[in-house]
Protein backbone atom coordinates (compact mmCIF):
# COMPACT_ATOMS: atom_id res chain seq x y z
CA UNK A 1 0.00 0.00 0.00
CA UNK A 2 1.11 3.63 -0.78
CA UNK A 3 2.24 5.18 1.77
CA UNK A 4 2.94 2.14 4.11
CA UNK A 5 5.18 -0.33 2.12
CA UNK A 6 8.12 1.71 0.80
CA UNK A 7 8.96 3.00 4.58
CA UNK A 8 9.52 -1.03 4.57
CA UNK A 9 12.38 -1.53 2.46
CA UNK A 10 15.02 -3.03 3.05
CA UNK A 11 18.17 -1.32 1.50
CA UNK A 12 17.05 2.76 2.41
CA UNK A 13 16.87 0.34 6.20
CA UNK A 14 20.76 -0.27 5.41
CA UNK A 15 21.84 2.77 4.73
CA UNK A 16 19.84 4.92 7.93
CA UNK A 17 21.74 2.14 9.95
CA UNK A 18 24.92 2.20 8.20
CA UNK A 19 24.74 6.08 8.93
CA UNK A 20 23.81 5.80 12.42
CA UNK A 21 26.63 3.43 12.94
CA UNK A 22 28.79 6.37 11.20
CA UNK A 23 27.83 9.10 13.37
CA UNK A 24 27.65 7.31 16.84
CA UNK A 25 31.02 7.73 18.68
CA UNK A 26 29.36 7.01 22.56
CA UNK A 27 26.38 5.20 24.44
CA UNK A 28 23.44 7.15 24.18
CA UNK A 29 19.61 5.83 25.81
CA UNK A 30 16.71 6.86 23.19
CA UNK A 31 13.12 6.61 24.19
CA UNK A 32 10.40 5.80 21.64
CA UNK A 33 7.23 6.95 23.06
CA UNK A 34 4.84 5.08 21.30
CA UNK A 35 3.37 1.70 21.91
CA UNK A 36 2.93 1.79 17.78
CA UNK A 37 7.01 2.52 17.30
CA UNK A 38 8.01 -0.02 19.95
CA UNK A 39 6.02 -2.79 18.22
CA UNK A 40 7.99 -1.72 14.55
CA UNK A 41 11.10 -2.00 16.69
CA UNK A 42 10.41 -5.49 18.30
CA UNK A 43 8.72 -6.76 15.35
CA UNK A 44 11.99 -5.40 12.76
CA UNK A 45 14.84 -6.51 15.03
CA UNK A 46 15.92 -2.63 14.86
CA UNK A 47 16.90 -2.46 18.25
CA UNK A 48 19.31 -5.69 17.29
CA UNK A 49 20.58 -4.15 13.73
CA UNK A 50 21.42 -0.84 15.62
CA UNK A 51 25.32 -0.28 16.95
CA UNK A 52 25.65 -1.93 20.72
CA UNK A 53 25.86 1.90 22.18
CA UNK A 54 22.27 2.82 21.14
CA UNK A 55 19.76 1.92 23.23
CA UNK A 56 16.22 2.17 22.90
CA UNK A 57 13.79 2.83 25.91
CA UNK A 58 10.45 1.63 25.12
CA UNK A 59 8.07 4.67 26.44
CA UNK A 60 4.58 4.70 28.19
CA UNK A 61 2.65 5.51 24.67
CA UNK A 62 -0.05 2.72 24.76
CA UNK A 63 -2.94 3.82 25.96
CA UNK A 64 -4.21 0.36 26.61
CA UNK A 65 -1.58 0.20 28.78
CA UNK A 66 -1.92 3.07 30.66
CA UNK A 67 -5.14 3.35 31.50
CA UNK A 68 -5.39 3.13 35.29
CA UNK A 69 -7.18 -0.78 36.71
CA UNK A 70 -9.70 1.63 38.55
CA UNK A 71 -11.04 3.10 34.76
CA UNK A 72 -11.07 -0.67 33.88
CA UNK A 73 -12.93 -1.60 37.07
CA UNK A 74 -15.09 1.04 36.24
CA UNK A 75 -16.07 -0.14 32.96
CA UNK A 76 -16.68 -3.86 34.40
CA UNK A 77 -18.79 -2.04 36.95
CA UNK A 78 -21.07 -0.18 34.47
CA UNK A 79 -20.99 -3.26 31.88
CA UNK A 80 -22.76 -5.11 34.59
CA UNK A 81 -25.46 -2.61 34.56
CA UNK A 82 -29.49 -4.24 32.56
CA UNK A 83 -29.98 -2.26 29.86
CA UNK A 84 -26.36 -1.30 29.48
CA UNK A 85 -24.94 -1.88 25.84
CA UNK A 86 -20.50 -1.21 26.29
CA UNK A 87 -18.47 -0.45 23.57
CA UNK A 88 -15.52 -0.19 23.45
CA UNK A 89 -12.28 -0.49 21.15
CA UNK A 90 -11.53 -4.12 20.70
CA UNK A 91 -7.94 -3.88 22.34
CA UNK A 92 -9.39 -2.97 26.22
CA UNK A 93 -11.77 -5.97 26.29
CA UNK A 94 -8.80 -8.34 27.58
CA UNK A 95 -6.88 -5.91 29.82
CA UNK A 96 -7.11 -7.12 33.37
CA UNK A 97 -9.23 -5.40 35.94
CA UNK A 98 -8.99 -6.31 39.77
CA UNK A 99 -11.67 -8.86 39.80
CA UNK A 100 -12.03 -10.27 35.45
CA UNK A 101 -11.61 -8.55 32.37
CA UNK A 102 -14.58 -6.71 29.75
CA UNK A 103 -14.21 -10.21 27.80
CA UNK A 104 -15.10 -12.82 30.06
CA UNK A 105 -18.03 -10.48 31.56
CA UNK A 106 -18.92 -10.41 27.88
CA UNK A 107 -18.87 -14.90 27.90
CA UNK A 108 -20.92 -14.61 30.83
CA UNK A 109 -23.91 -12.80 29.17
CA UNK A 110 -22.84 -8.58 29.44
CA UNK A 111 -23.90 -6.76 26.53
CA UNK A 112 -19.85 -5.76 25.02
CA UNK A 113 -19.23 -4.61 21.62
CA UNK A 114 -16.48 -4.38 20.41
CA UNK A 115 -16.66 -0.83 17.86
CA UNK A 116 -14.48 0.42 14.90
CA UNK A 117 -14.92 3.55 15.58
CA UNK A 118 -16.41 5.67 18.67
CA UNK A 119 -18.97 7.24 15.96
CA UNK A 120 -20.57 3.17 15.43
CA UNK A 121 -20.96 3.49 19.56
CA UNK A 122 -23.03 7.11 18.81
CA UNK A 123 -25.15 5.37 15.92
CA UNK A 124 -26.33 2.28 17.91
CA UNK A 125 -27.18 4.42 20.62
CA UNK A 126 -29.74 6.12 17.89
CA UNK A 127 -30.93 2.49 17.03
CA UNK A 128 -31.79 1.69 20.50
CA UNK A 129 -33.12 4.15 22.22
CA UNK A 130 -34.62 2.01 25.13
CA UNK A 131 -30.65 1.19 26.23
CA UNK A 132 -28.13 3.28 27.55
CA UNK A 133 -25.01 2.77 25.45
CA UNK A 134 -21.87 3.48 27.05
CA UNK A 135 -18.17 4.09 25.10
CA UNK A 136 -15.13 3.87 26.64
CA UNK A 137 -13.00 6.56 25.24
CA UNK A 138 -9.65 5.68 26.17
CA UNK A 139 -6.48 6.93 24.06
CA UNK A 140 -4.04 9.78 23.83
CA UNK A 141 -3.96 12.75 21.39
CA UNK A 142 -4.48 10.81 18.35
CA UNK A 143 -7.92 9.50 19.27
CA UNK A 144 -9.16 12.58 21.10
CA UNK A 145 -10.24 14.18 17.95
CA UNK A 146 -12.32 10.84 17.12
CA UNK A 147 -13.96 10.49 20.75
CA UNK A 148 -15.19 14.62 20.88
CA UNK A 149 -16.81 13.62 17.27
CA UNK A 150 -18.38 11.33 18.53
CA UNK A 151 -19.60 12.93 22.07
CA UNK A 152 -20.41 16.52 19.98
CA UNK A 153 -22.80 14.13 17.32
CA UNK A 154 -24.55 12.71 20.18
CA UNK A 155 -24.97 16.65 21.53
CA UNK A 156 -25.85 17.47 18.49
CA UNK A 157 -28.36 14.86 17.24
CA UNK A 158 -29.85 15.09 20.97
CA UNK A 159 -28.86 11.57 21.50
CA UNK A 160 -29.11 11.15 25.54
CA UNK A 161 -28.96 7.19 26.22
CA UNK A 162 -25.31 7.77 24.58
CA UNK A 163 -22.16 8.32 27.56
CA UNK A 164 -18.41 8.27 27.46
CA UNK A 165 -16.31 6.88 30.10
CA UNK A 166 -13.38 9.21 29.76
CA UNK A 167 -9.59 7.89 30.12
CA UNK A 168 -7.70 10.13 28.17
CA UNK A 169 -3.85 10.94 28.84
CA UNK A 170 -1.71 13.80 26.97
CA UNK A 171 2.13 12.52 25.98
CA UNK A 172 4.23 16.28 26.83
CA UNK A 173 3.30 15.49 30.84
CA UNK A 174 4.33 12.28 30.39
CA UNK A 175 7.70 13.37 28.64
CA UNK A 176 8.18 15.49 31.18
CA UNK A 177 7.28 13.05 34.28
CA UNK A 178 9.93 11.11 32.77
CA UNK A 179 12.48 13.23 32.43
CA UNK A 180 11.83 14.81 36.33
CA UNK A 181 12.10 11.34 37.56
CA UNK A 182 15.42 10.66 39.18
CA UNK A 183 15.52 7.24 37.95
CA UNK A 184 15.71 8.61 34.08
CA UNK A 185 18.25 7.10 31.19
CA UNK A 186 16.44 8.50 28.77
CA UNK A 187 19.19 11.34 26.48
CA UNK A 188 16.49 11.99 23.58
CA UNK A 189 13.07 11.29 22.67
CA UNK A 190 11.34 9.97 19.48
CA UNK A 191 7.62 11.30 19.97
CA UNK A 192 4.83 10.02 18.32
CA UNK A 193 4.44 11.15 14.94
CA UNK A 194 0.36 10.56 14.98
CA UNK A 195 -0.11 12.52 18.37
CA UNK A 196 1.35 15.29 16.71
CA UNK A 197 -0.19 14.73 13.52
CA UNK A 198 -3.47 15.96 15.68
CA UNK A 199 -1.63 18.61 18.50
CA UNK A 200 1.46 19.92 16.20
CA UNK A 201 4.64 20.05 17.75
CA UNK A 202 5.26 23.57 19.34
CA UNK A 203 3.95 22.14 23.03
CA UNK A 204 7.73 20.07 22.47
CA UNK A 205 9.85 23.08 22.32
CA UNK A 206 9.78 24.36 25.56
CA UNK A 207 10.29 20.29 26.88
CA UNK A 208 13.35 20.05 24.62
CA UNK A 209 14.77 23.34 25.82
CA UNK A 210 14.08 22.42 29.63
CA UNK A 211 15.54 19.18 29.98
CA UNK A 212 18.36 19.96 26.87
CA UNK A 213 16.72 16.76 24.94
CA UNK A 214 16.43 16.54 21.22
CA UNK A 215 13.03 15.30 20.13
CA UNK A 216 12.09 14.27 16.92
CA UNK A 217 8.62 13.81 15.42
CA UNK A 218 8.42 10.13 14.27
CA UNK A 219 6.77 7.80 12.03
CA UNK A 220 5.77 4.24 12.35
CA UNK A 221 7.21 2.16 9.90
CA UNK A 222 10.99 0.75 10.01
CA UNK A 223 12.94 3.37 7.83
CA UNK A 224 10.86 6.05 9.58
CA UNK A 225 12.12 5.28 13.18
CA UNK A 226 15.79 4.81 11.87
CA UNK A 227 15.44 8.24 10.16
CA UNK A 228 14.20 8.78 13.78
CA UNK A 229 17.25 7.80 15.47
CA UNK A 230 19.92 8.82 13.36
CA UNK A 231 18.50 12.52 13.42
CA UNK A 232 18.59 12.12 17.32
CA UNK A 233 21.79 10.38 17.30
CA UNK A 234 22.84 12.94 15.13
CA UNK A 235 21.64 15.86 18.01
CA UNK A 236 23.19 14.23 20.33
CA UNK A 237 26.20 13.75 19.27
CA UNK A 238 26.59 17.72 18.27
CA UNK A 239 25.05 18.58 21.29
CA UNK A 240 21.99 19.92 20.35
CA UNK A 241 18.38 19.34 21.75
CA UNK A 242 16.02 20.82 19.24
CA UNK A 243 12.55 19.65 18.27
CA UNK A 244 12.97 18.52 14.66
CA UNK A 245 10.20 16.45 12.39
CA UNK A 246 10.66 13.11 10.43
CA UNK A 247 7.20 12.77 10.13
CA UNK A 248 6.41 15.62 7.47
CA UNK A 249 4.47 14.08 5.41
CA UNK A 250 1.70 14.03 8.10
CA UNK A 251 2.69 16.20 10.94
CA UNK A 252 2.97 19.49 11.09
CA UNK A 253 3.88 22.28 13.59
CA UNK A 254 0.67 23.25 14.10
CA UNK A 255 -1.13 20.16 13.55
CA UNK A 256 -4.74 19.68 12.62
CA UNK A 257 -6.39 22.69 14.42
CA UNK A 258 -9.85 21.54 13.12
CA UNK A 259 -9.40 18.63 15.08
CA UNK A 260 -7.87 21.24 18.00
CA UNK A 261 -10.78 23.01 18.21
CA UNK A 262 -13.35 20.11 18.93
CA UNK A 263 -11.08 18.49 21.32
CA UNK A 264 -11.10 21.76 23.49
CA UNK A 265 -14.62 22.16 23.08
CA UNK A 266 -15.45 19.09 24.21
CA UNK A 267 -12.79 17.81 26.65
CA UNK A 268 -10.89 20.04 29.68
CA UNK A 269 -7.28 19.43 30.64
CA UNK A 270 -7.29 17.67 33.73
CA UNK A 271 -5.00 15.36 36.31
CA UNK A 272 -5.10 11.66 35.03
CA UNK A 273 -3.94 8.36 37.02
CA UNK A 274 -1.40 6.28 34.70
CA UNK A 275 -1.10 2.28 35.42
CA UNK A 276 2.33 1.63 36.72
CA UNK A 277 3.45 5.32 36.99
CA UNK A 278 0.52 7.64 39.20
CA UNK A 279 -1.18 10.83 38.86
CA UNK A 280 0.00 13.45 36.46
CA UNK A 281 -1.18 16.65 37.17
CA UNK A 282 -2.57 18.39 34.14
CA UNK A 283 -1.99 14.92 32.21
CA UNK A 284 -5.43 14.10 30.69
CA UNK A 285 -9.08 15.26 28.89
CA UNK A 286 -12.25 15.31 30.62
CA UNK A 287 -15.65 16.07 29.67
CA UNK A 288 -15.98 19.70 29.69
CA UNK A 289 -18.70 20.88 31.70
CA UNK A 290 -21.00 21.85 28.43
CA UNK A 291 -20.80 18.04 28.17
CA UNK A 292 -21.27 16.52 32.01
CA UNK A 293 -24.55 14.94 30.55
CA UNK A 294 -22.78 12.48 28.30
CA UNK A 295 -19.95 11.35 31.73
CA UNK A 296 -20.50 8.06 32.30
CA UNK A 297 -18.73 8.37 35.71
CA UNK A 298 -21.67 10.56 36.46
CA UNK A 299 -24.59 8.72 34.55
CA UNK A 300 -23.80 5.67 36.61
CA UNK A 301 -22.76 5.05 40.59
CA UNK A 302 -19.15 3.87 40.43
CA UNK A 303 -17.00 5.97 42.43
CA UNK A 304 -16.20 3.23 44.84
CA UNK A 305 -14.25 0.47 42.51
CA UNK A 306 -11.53 -1.15 43.77
CA UNK A 307 -7.77 -0.46 42.32
CA UNK A 308 -6.14 -3.35 43.29
CA UNK A 309 -3.60 -4.53 41.18
CA UNK A 310 -1.38 -8.12 40.71
CA UNK A 311 1.87 -7.44 42.95
CA UNK A 312 3.74 -9.43 40.67
CA UNK A 313 3.62 -7.51 37.54
CA UNK A 314 6.25 -5.04 36.72
CA UNK A 315 4.61 -2.99 34.18
CA UNK A 316 5.09 -0.11 35.94
CA UNK A 317 8.78 0.07 35.88
CA UNK A 318 8.21 -1.41 32.42
CA UNK A 319 6.28 1.57 31.05
CA UNK A 320 9.15 4.06 32.77
CA UNK A 321 11.46 2.45 30.97
CA UNK A 322 13.70 1.37 33.59
CA UNK A 323 12.65 -2.70 33.35
CA UNK A 324 12.16 -4.32 30.05
CA UNK A 325 9.97 -7.20 29.70
CA UNK A 326 12.58 -9.94 29.58
CA UNK A 327 13.53 -8.84 32.99
CA UNK A 328 10.44 -9.63 34.95
CA UNK A 329 9.94 -13.36 36.24
CA UNK A 330 6.14 -13.81 35.29
CA UNK A 331 7.07 -12.97 31.89
CA UNK A 332 6.34 -15.90 29.57
CA UNK A 333 5.47 -17.88 32.27
CA UNK A 334 2.61 -16.81 34.63
CA UNK A 335 1.79 -13.94 32.13
CA UNK A 336 1.22 -14.31 28.95
CA UNK A 337 -1.32 -12.87 26.19
CA UNK A 338 -3.57 -15.24 26.91
CA UNK A 339 -3.26 -14.63 30.66
CA UNK A 340 -1.91 -11.19 31.29
CA UNK A 341 -1.25 -10.19 34.56
CA UNK A 342 -0.72 -6.23 33.53
CA UNK A 343 -1.96 -4.44 30.13
CA UNK A 344 2.03 -3.97 28.70
CA UNK A 345 1.22 -7.64 28.25
CA UNK A 346 -2.59 -7.04 26.28
CA UNK A 347 -1.86 -4.92 23.75
CA UNK A 348 0.10 -5.51 20.35
CA UNK A 349 1.38 -1.95 21.40
CA UNK A 350 2.56 -2.86 24.91
CA UNK A 351 6.04 -3.86 25.00
CA UNK A 352 5.75 -7.11 27.13
CA UNK A 353 3.36 -8.51 24.07
CA UNK A 354 5.07 -7.35 21.53
CA UNK A 355 8.95 -8.91 23.32
CA UNK A 356 6.60 -12.12 23.96
CA UNK A 357 5.67 -12.38 19.57
CA UNK A 358 8.69 -11.78 18.56
CA UNK A 359 11.26 -12.13 20.91
CA UNK A 360 10.83 -14.60 23.30
CA UNK A 361 13.92 -16.73 22.48
CA UNK A 362 16.53 -14.39 21.65
CA UNK A 363 18.57 -13.82 25.04
CA UNK A 364 21.26 -13.35 22.93
CA UNK A 365 24.62 -11.16 23.47
CA UNK A 366 22.48 -8.11 21.65
CA UNK A 367 19.63 -8.76 23.79
CA UNK A 368 18.30 -5.36 25.24
CA UNK A 369 18.82 -7.33 28.70
CA UNK A 370 22.57 -7.62 27.89
CA UNK A 371 23.30 -4.01 26.36
CA UNK A 372 21.77 -2.87 29.77
CA UNK A 373 24.36 -4.29 31.20
CA UNK A 374 26.95 -2.75 29.29
CA UNK A 375 25.71 0.70 29.09
CA UNK A 376 26.26 2.92 31.68
CA UNK B 1 -3.93 2.27 19.31
CA UNK B 2 -2.93 5.73 17.36
CA UNK B 3 -2.73 3.17 14.69
CA UNK B 4 -3.63 5.24 11.78
CA UNK B 5 -3.57 3.89 7.80
CA UNK B 6 -3.00 6.08 4.95
CA UNK B 7 -5.43 5.15 2.21
CA UNK B 8 -7.20 7.27 -0.96
CA UNK B 9 -10.35 8.99 -1.78
CA UNK B 10 -12.17 7.59 -3.68
CA UNK B 11 -15.65 9.54 -3.66
CA UNK B 12 -16.91 12.31 -1.20
CA UNK B 13 -20.74 12.69 -0.10
CA UNK B 14 -21.91 15.07 1.93
CA UNK B 15 -20.66 18.25 3.95
CA UNK B 16 -19.36 19.72 7.09
CA UNK B 17 -19.79 16.87 10.18
CA UNK B 18 -21.38 14.44 7.68
CA UNK B 19 -18.72 15.19 4.50
CA UNK B 20 -17.99 11.16 4.16
CA UNK B 21 -15.52 9.26 2.13
CA UNK B 22 -15.11 6.03 0.45
CA UNK B 23 -11.38 5.15 1.12
CA UNK B 24 -9.03 2.71 -0.36
CA UNK B 25 -7.06 0.99 1.47
CA UNK B 26 -5.06 -1.39 -0.51
CA UNK B 27 -8.25 -4.00 -1.20
CA UNK B 28 -10.44 -3.20 1.19
CA UNK B 29 -12.45 0.20 1.19
CA UNK B 30 -14.05 1.67 4.04
CA UNK B 31 -16.61 4.87 4.91
CA UNK B 32 -13.76 7.83 6.49
CA UNK B 33 -15.26 11.09 7.89
CA UNK B 34 -13.61 13.86 6.58
CA UNK B 35 -14.90 16.81 9.18
CA UNK B 36 -11.05 17.06 9.80
CA UNK B 37 -9.91 17.79 6.84
CA UNK B 38 -11.28 19.68 4.56
CA UNK B 39 -8.98 20.58 2.46
CA UNK B 40 -9.02 16.90 0.90
CA UNK B 41 -10.11 15.67 -2.17
CA UNK B 42 -10.80 13.24 -4.88
CA UNK B 43 -7.56 11.80 -5.28
CA UNK B 44 -5.76 12.97 -2.25
CA UNK B 45 -4.03 10.16 0.22
CA UNK B 46 -5.62 10.60 3.85
CA UNK B 47 -3.90 9.03 7.26
CA UNK B 48 -7.45 7.45 8.52
CA UNK B 49 -7.89 6.89 12.65
CA UNK B 50 -10.55 4.82 14.08
CA UNK B 51 -12.89 5.41 11.09
CA UNK B 52 -11.87 9.67 10.76
CA UNK B 53 -9.05 11.07 8.57
CA UNK B 54 -6.55 12.74 10.46
CA UNK B 55 -4.87 14.63 8.00
CA UNK B 56 -4.43 14.83 4.36
CA UNK B 57 -0.63 13.26 3.44
CA UNK B 58 1.79 15.60 1.73
CA UNK B 59 3.18 14.15 -1.00
CA UNK B 60 6.12 16.79 -1.24
CA UNK B 61 7.17 15.57 1.65
CA UNK B 62 6.57 11.82 1.63
CA UNK B 63 10.07 10.68 -0.53
CA UNK B 64 12.28 12.97 2.06
CA UNK B 65 12.86 9.82 4.18
CA UNK B 66 14.89 8.59 1.47
CA UNK B 67 16.73 11.71 0.29
CA UNK B 68 17.61 13.50 3.37
CA UNK B 69 20.60 11.50 4.21
CA UNK B 70 21.56 12.82 0.71
CA UNK B 71 20.42 15.94 1.30
CA UNK B 72 22.19 16.67 4.24
CA UNK B 73 25.55 15.74 3.03
CA UNK B 74 25.15 18.19 -0.13
CA UNK B 75 23.94 21.31 1.84
CA UNK B 76 26.89 21.20 4.67
CA UNK B 77 25.16 21.22 7.37
CA UNK B 78 26.86 18.30 8.64
CA UNK B 79 30.56 17.33 9.09
CA UNK B 80 31.91 15.08 5.73
CA UNK B 81 31.89 12.20 8.48
CA UNK B 82 28.61 12.49 9.29
CA UNK B 83 26.54 12.51 6.02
Amino acid sequence: MKYLDEYRNAEAAKQYLAAIAQITTRPWAIMEVCGGQTHSIVKYGIADLLPAAIRLIHGPGCPVCVTPVEMVNKAIAIAQKPGVIFCSFGDMLRVPGSDCDLLSLKGKGADIRIVYSPLDAVNLAADHPERQVVFFAVGFETTAPANALAIHQAATRDIRNFSALVSHVLVPPAIEAIMTSPDTQVQGFLAAGHVCTVMGFTQYIPLAETYRVPIVVTGFEPVDVLQGIYMCVRQLEENRHEVENQYARSATAAGNRHAQQLVSTVFQVSARKWRGIGEIPASGLSLADDYAAFDAERCFDVADVSTAESAECISGLVLQGIQTPLACPAFGTTCTPEHPLGATMVSGEGACAAYYHYRRSTPSPASPNSKEQQTP
Amino acid sequence: MCLAIPGLIESISGEAESRLAKVRFGQIAKEVNLVFVPEADIGDYVLVHVGIAIARIDPAQADKAFTYLDEIGATGKVDEESA
